[in-house]
């Protein structure tokens, strides 16, 4: 990197170190929480939702909104990155552990992604491996409040090690399958795994 | 899209003045690609202790443009970009950048229409792209712009604009000013409301291929006014910037 490219003149508004190291390359702390999707945020009734997990199982499972509030639920406390560039430390939520979910079906051995779907069609794909053991959680509270639709309430998928775009809102299920399958953004020129210390933001990353 | 998307020293051409807060940076790169109307560029500054940061930025111009883009930049007040490249960046100058990127919040001609766009402030650039795009590929798509902008001095592209609708090739500019309005105006002064979107749809039929981009809340009261009145949700494509106005 002896002939790296120097911007002229920019120094640059530095972080507080203590922060430093939770920022992934290229991206920068924000205390907002910026909104961002591809068109109009569903609005589904609560009488009318459900969250499904289906696929590679042995017996698909579904619950109403009712029956999935009395699920088990834990607080998480965790960083995101968005691949427009910001991230947002400390965030809080409250959901159900996609480990959770699982405990009510069987998987099939064959199973090794999930596809994430949601009001409005949006999908995308996560490996099993990096949804399981305590790394993905089904939302439904955000800083204590109710998760407001234009952040995905009534409920959406949170990865938080993966970029933002791969904690699906509104989501309504989640597809085990065996082969990969690209999701919305995943076959639009992003990145089909998203792990923003790699940087992975765009196909070829 | 499997290609790698990258990083190229863009040079500075040109840096033009559009509103007191918004500067348009002409940018001559050696690999260009033509990118498709609504299309971004990521752009990434280096600090001599290699301390970088980076940002998108919609591309404005059009892709019949060959060799360079424009990108049309918001100084914001406690940017870091944005800020570089108003307060630092001369002619002359060299830029990372690495791009085209997005393939959803995109128009080409050969998507037909009839086009809605509905931009707030800054949110005009990738709209602004499509218009281009439209004028220079001799469309005549029915299509009508509403811009929300806060007072006439904050409008981007104003004189641009105005040519291209006097051309009589089928685009219409609606201007709303939310804050304040030139003398004798009678035209919408107001933030988007139904109402509005009703009145500016109608003469585009049901449902026109609809992209808005602006700040959140702008987008939001666009986007969920127009299904409201019957737009269907899957011809709206969205695209938001900027703070998101609280956390709610």
């Amino acid at each position: 990197m002896a002939d790296r490219f120097i911007s002229r003149g920019f120094v640059g508004k530095r972080r507080q170190t203590e922060a430093t190291n939770r920022v992934p390359p290229g991206q920068h702390a924000v205390s907002d929480f910026p909104v961002l999707s591809a068109g109009p945020t569903p609005r589904t009734r609560l009488d009318q939702w459900t969250l499904t997990i289906e696929g590679l199982v042995r017996e698909p499972v579904r619950w109403t909104w009712e029956e999935f509030l009395k699920l088990p639920a834990q607080q998480f406390v965790v960083d995101i990155h968005c691949v427009t560039k910001w991230t947002k430390l400390d965030t809080r939520w409250e959901g159900v552990s996609v480990d959770t979910l699982f405990e009510h079906v069987e998987l099939d051995r064959k199973a090794m992604v999930v596809t994430a779907f949601s009001d409005g069609g949006y999908t995308t794909n996560i490996p099993l491996p990096e949804i399981i053991n305590g790394q993905a959680f089904v939302a439904y509270t955000y800083d204590g409040r109710p998760l407001a639709p234009e952040h995905g309430g009534p409920a959406r998928l949170v990865v938080p090690h993966l970029y933002f775009w791969k904690s699906a809102k509104w989501v309504r299920g989640l597809r085990l399958m065996e082969k990969d399958k690209s999701g919305f953004w995943e076959s639009l020129g992003y990145n089909n795994h998203g792990d923003p210390w790699k940087e992975e933001r765009y196909a070829g990353d | 899209m499997k290609r790698t998307l990258e990083w190229q020293i863009a040079a500075v051409k040109s840096i033009t003045p559009e509103t007191p807060k918004v500067k348009t940076f002409t940018l001559t790169l050696p690999d260009w690609t033509p990118h498709r109307a609504g299309q971004h560029y990521d752009v990434r500054l280096t600090a001599p202790d290699g301390y970088q940061a980076q940002r998108s930025y919609s591309i404005a111009s059009e892709p019949e443009r060959r060799g360079e883009i424009d990108l049309t930049v918001e100084r914001l007040e406690d940017g870091e970009v944005s800020s570089y490249m108003h307060d630092v960046l001369v002619p002359g100058d060299q830029i990372e950048v690495r791009g085209p990127i997005g393939g959803y919040f995109v128009w080409e001609a050969g998507m037909g229409g009839p086009l809605l766009l509905i931009a707030g402030g800054s949110g005009v650039v990738p709209l602004m792209a499509m218009i281009r795009h439209r004028a220079a590929a001799g469309s005549t798509i029915p299509t009508r712009l509403l811009y929300s902008s806060r007072t006439p001095e904050d409008v981007i592209y104003s004189n641009e604009l105005e040519k291209l609708r006097a051309t009589n090739t089928g685009l219409e500019i609606l201007h709303t000013f939310t804050r304040a309005q030139p003398p004798g105006w009678t035209g919408y002064a107001r933030r988007i409301d139904n109402q509005m979107l009703s009145e500016v749809v109608k003469p585009l039929g049901i449902s026109p291929q609809t992209f808005i981009c602006g700040p959140t809340l702008l987008v939001e009261a666009a986007a969920n006014g127009l299904v409201q009145i019957g737009v269907k949700s899957g011809q709206v494509r969205t695209e938001r910037f900027g703070p998101s106005g609280g956390t709610a």
